[in-house]
């Protein structure tokens, strides 16, 4: 790292954690500092450090100031999130610190001031780390933007990335460099590839509890007794889970168990940020036993002590389960240990394969990035904020940020007026436009409200909504404790009186007031569990195809427990066994329906948008479907009249990708979350307003109003254009859709059967275990509230 | 209780204090002897609102929406008398942003029929140079139509002004959807426009208004469901 510093080179750092990353990353510049000679004029930011987590930033502050100080360094370090003081922010804009630690999104508002270009002249390097977390999202499209903008102000700028293994790290070097035009001064910013040595093989096990694997299930709760007895045996461990409410199940379960007491905690993105911190600071005393936890531990501040890692359900990925596993040990000689423990049989296929990929160190492989425009929407008016831009100069500096490197001048331009006046074909807002051209031509910001109104929405995060629980209500709703927050939709499902669980208790759900719920404890009840989920992760096309590969060849099934055995050699009688080019689809009657399970493998988005897409046509066809479910390995439809004999190509066939796709996905409710994201995104919409005061009573103006009639009136409007663009890579999966509709071609196997296949069982378990209202639902909900209110009015 | 009978149209024939009215699922109440259709809280130019006064550039066409759906209603019932009741505009200005065709269109809503425009808190002057009469309040067939309910017994009020919205629950699933709301004695209508949101019927807005039990006449896609008080769910 020294020697690429030296030469000024860029440089990507690829190294297991535990490696030192961090302090590789910095050394160069702590010594450049040192070396530095004195000067008259107060010095700029010599070196700016990114962190996705703010508390990451914050460590990394600690632990860096221990060094300087220890050597006597006359180096600055501070870090600076949005938790940072007003008085820190201040002091720092006068007298910037030599090393300033950040997020993402405080680098985005960097960007937007005004005076950016002088506050960032000196600055010599920036090391960004966890790059394999950020790049490819829209936090990383920001974050490609902004190094852009960075590089204007300060030439000879490096750029250095810190990131885990990963499977192409060329793609990563794409997004942390320079690409296209040449660079200032004709120096070549490439970034080298460093690697660092590999840490020791990991130990992974897979857990079969009492020598069975359940028939279906999310919640591995069959093993929690042996996971208690595994987290008793061992120093500290980590138990992973996918979702929120598989943590407070998990986390529940434990305590029903825990008669040593031992110390367990809880630690998920809904719990408040106090109570988190709390979690992570008696962590890193040492203090706790265990900690069930979501991804928000998937990266962050080292614990030495941690010395296993509990993965309950299946992973879903290599790549994030080689992070998780990550967590525990972090010396490299010692091996990390880890276990994984499936939920259902299924997922025990899916362990098995994830345990091996991360043995022979394949990782899963992701796509290039493509820079969203909503994002890029964002950063134009940023721009406009800080100084006024000329519109070809900023067409370059965004073409030199990797994902943006092939936009399109029309695209640009698209982009330019929409943050000008919306972009609509009714020009009605000429007169209000929010940049505006000086009379050099040159854009910048309409006036001051503009550019607050910038900063106060600045970020490529959206978290959902939120709804604060607190403590009270009744009949005097006064604001109690705050103990933690829920997505909006979350209290929709729930009415008055209703119990759940959270925060490993059990409270009873009273009144919802404004943007506060408010419950009050009930130890005693039996809580109303919500539906669980499965993962919201979707299965890696990578491990998808290893079990498609496992389950096909015999020779691998030695490796699986008995009953997992036994039911594999079951279907191969009693039905078949895919090879792994093809799918297998099944059809037979049960009760008066009829169903029709496949199983193509590719995740729940995928297989959810596919049985949408198979209903409207098997309804053409006059079968009668009445439902579907879904997860990531198969799904199931059911239906009023038989399906053995369609013809299952043409039902298949890619054009249902067409129309079909088009007329469904315009109402779908993934569609109007997707818009919603980018309209906030790119300031369509705004999270808050300098001033807005919320009216007393709530006359809630949906995104989905805007949506339903933005589509009507505009279709090819460029936030829907974001939001199908995002729907089709993101929510809906359609890109890997598209590519199993053609892998299947000519490749169905169908087997018609009398009953039901041991593959089916557990797709039959799936039935009315979670099933969001569509419209046709809604109708039948309010349906059935005018029969009750008929009933009742009938003498 | 409220009388209450399904229409073929996909409306709820009502009787509002022994007076005979259509709620249509468009959000629009029809009076078939008087020719007369009423609508409430069209909020035209509310997306243009934003743009003016904070510089969001919200969608510009929830006014177009809005007479997309008032020309649908007209075409099916011809009336010879239209009404808005009240808020016809997010706020006073609304009226010098409109687009021009979707000023022609608004004026010739006026040709060959009366158009009424009652006023609302946010166009309490109502409109400058659109034609029509601006009215406080109109009596019709017996009914009282003004714009903001008052308190206390008004038998035969008809009135806008809170946005009423229905939350109905069946096990797990929630649907909650714009409504009418009524005890047989007086009724509040949904708002029209596009970008209006709801309100809860369950909000105390709602509570000092009606004394006997209250049905909500929920707007599903091509019908009006009547919802009795005891399959409201509070948000």
């Amino acid at each position: 790292m020294l020697e690429k510093a030296r030469a000024g080179r860029g440089a990507l750092l690829i190294a297991p954690t535990g490696g030192g990353k961090t302090l590789a990353g910095f050394l160069p510049s702590l010594i450049e500092l040192a070396e530095r000679p004195p000067r008259n004029a107060p010095a700029g930011v010599h070196t700016i450090y990114i962190s996705p987590l703010k508390a990451l930033a914050v460590d990394v502050e600690r632990n860096l100031l221990t060094p300087i100080r220890e050597m006597g360094l006359p180096i600055v370090a501070e870090s600076r999130t949005g938790d940072t003081g007003e008085s820190r922010k201040a002091r720092q804009r006068v007298r910037p610190p030599d090393i300033l630690l950040t997020t993402p999104e405080q680098l985005a508002l960097f960007c937007a001031w005004e005076g950016a270009r002088e506050y960032f002249s000196d600055l010599s390097c920036v090391i960004i780390d966890e790059a394999h977390a950020i790049w490819p999202s829209k936090r990383g499209d920001l974050l490609a933007l902004g190094l852009a903008r960075l590089q204007q102000f300060a030439p000879r700028m490096r750029r250095v990335g810190l990131s885990a293994t990963v499977d192409d790290p060329d793609l990563v070097r794409k997004w942390l460099g320079v690409t296209q035009n040449p660079p200032p001064e004709g120096r070549d910013l490439s970034i080298d590839l460093v690697l660092g040595s590999g840490g020791a093989q990991p130990v992974v096990e897979v857990l079969v509890s009492g020598g069975r694997v359940p028939w279906a299930g999310h919640t591995a709760e069959h093993a929690m007794a042996e996971v208690y007895e595994i987290i008793k045996g061992s120093k500290t461990a980590l138990v992973f889970v996918n979702t929120r409410f598989q943590a407070e199940f998990a986390f529940q379960r434990l305590w029903e168990l825990n008669d040593e007491g031992l110390p367990i905690a809880l630690h998920h993105g809904s719990l408040s940020a106090e109570q988190r911190r709390k979690v992570e600071a008696a962590m890193a005393r040492g203090e706790l036993r265990a900690v069930v936890c979501t991804s928000t531990l998937d990266m962050g501040i080292d614990w030495g002590d941690v010395d296993l890692v509990i993965q309950l359900a299946a992973p879903k990925g290599a790549s994030r389960m080689v992070q998780r596993i990550g967590r525990a040990n972090h010396r490299l000689d010692e091996p990390s240990r880890a276990l994984f423990v499936p939920a259902s049989r299924f997922e025990m296929l899916e362990c098995r394969a994830a345990a091996d990929a991360i043995l022979e160190n394949h990782l899963d492989g992701e796509p290039p990035r493509i820079g969203a425009l909503d994002v890029l929407a964002q950063h134009v008016m940023g721009c406009a904020c800080s100084e006024p831009f000329k519109l070809t100069d900023l067409y370059d500096e965004v073409r030199s940020a990797g994902p943006y490197a092939d936009l399109n001048w029309e695209d640009f331009e698209a982009v330019v007026d929409f943050v000008s006046t919306g972009g609509y074909a009714l020009r009605t807002y000429d007169k209000f436009r929010r940049i505006v051209q000086t009379a050099d031509g040159l854009w910048t910001a309409r006036n001051a409200q503009a550019r607050q109104q910038h900063r106060m929405n600045v970020g490529a995060i959206i978290s959902p909504a939120t709804i604060n629980i607190r403590i009270g209500g009744g009949r005097k709703p006064v604001g109690g404790r705050k103990i933690g927050e829920a997505e909006e939709g979350y209290f929709e499902q729930l009415t008055p009186g209703d119990t759940f669980v959270f925060a490993g208790q059990v409270w009873r759900y009273n009144n919802l007031v404004g943007a506060d719920a408010f419950v009050s404890p009930a130890p005693n009840d039996d809580p109303k569990m919500p539906s669980w989920g499965g993962s919201k992760f979707p299965l890696s096309t990578y491990l998808a195809g290893r079990v498609r590969q496992m389950m096909h060849d015999e020779r691998e099934w030695s490796a699986l427990p008995g009953d997992v055995q036994g039911w594999l050699s079951w279907q191969k009688t009693r039905s078949a066994i895919p090879t792994e080019g093809e799918m297998l689809l099944e059809t037979f009657p049960r009760g008066k329906r009829f169903h029709m399970v496949c199983y193509p493998f590719d995740g729940r988005l995928a297989h959810t948008t596919l049985a949408m897409l198979l209903t409207r046509r098997l309804d053409r066809l006059g079968v009668g479907p009445l439902g579907f479910v879904c997860n990531d390995y198969a799904l199931n439809l059911w239906s009023l009249r038989p399906m053995d004999e369609l013809d299952l190509d043409a039902l298949f066939a890619q054009d249902m990708l067409g129309d079909d796709l088009e007329a469904w996905l315009d109402e779908s409710f993934m569609m109007k979350r997707s818009f919603k994201h980018c309209a906030l995104i790119a300031g369509l919409i705004e999270r808050r307003h300098p001033g807005a005061e919320k009216s007393g009573r709530q006359v809630t103006f949906s995104t989905d109003l805007i949506y339903d009639v933005l589509r009507k009136h505009q279709p090819d409007h460029l936030m829907l254009r974001c939001a199908r663009f995002d729907a089709a890579t993101g929510l809906l999966d359609i890109t890997r859709l598209g590519d199993m509709l053609t892998r299947v071609k000519g490749c169905i196997r169908h087997v018609a059967l009398d009953r039901v296949s041991p593959f089916a069982v557990p797709m039959m378990l799936e039935i009315g275990r979670e099933r969001a209202p569509g419209d046709a639902a809604g109708e039948m909900i309010l349906a059935e509230a005018e029969e009750d209110l008929i009933a009742e009015a009938r003498p | 209780m409220t009388r209450f009978e399904p229409s073929a149209c996909g409306g709820l024939r009502v009787a509002l204090a022994n007076v005979e009215v259509m709620l249509r699922w468009s959000g629009a109440m029809w009076l078939e002897g008087e020719r007369t259709l009423i609508v409430a809280d069209l909020h035209f130019e509310k997306g243009s609102s934003y743009a003016a006064r904070f510089g969001q550039m919200l969608p510009p066409y929830d006014t177009r929406e809005t007479l997309d759906r008032l020309d649908r209603e007209i075409a099916q019932l011809a009336p010879e008398r239209l009404i808005f009741l009240g808020d016809s505009f997010h706020d006073g200005q609304g009226e010098t942003r409109l687009a021009t065709d979707d000023y022609r269109r608004l004026e010739g809503l006026a040709v060959g029929r009366e158009l009424i425009w009652a006023v609302g808190n946010h166009d309490s002057d109502g409109p400058q140079s659109l034609p029509g009469d601006v009215i406080d309040e109109a009596n019709i067939a017996g009914l009282v139509l003004r714009h903001e309910p008052l308190a206390g017994a008004q038998p035969g009020e008809v009135a806008g002004h809170l946005h009423p919205a229905a939350k109905v629950s069946s096990g797990r699933a929630t649907v909650r959807r714009r409504c009418f709301v009524t005890d047989g004695a007086r009724i509040v209508l949904p708002a029209f426009g596009a970008y209006t949101g709801g309100l809860n019927v369950l909000d105390k807005a709602f509570s000092n208004l009606f004394e006997g039990p209250v049905m909500a006449g929920a707007l599903g896609p091509r019908r009006v469901h009547a919802v009795g008080a005891k399959s409201l769910r509070p948000d």
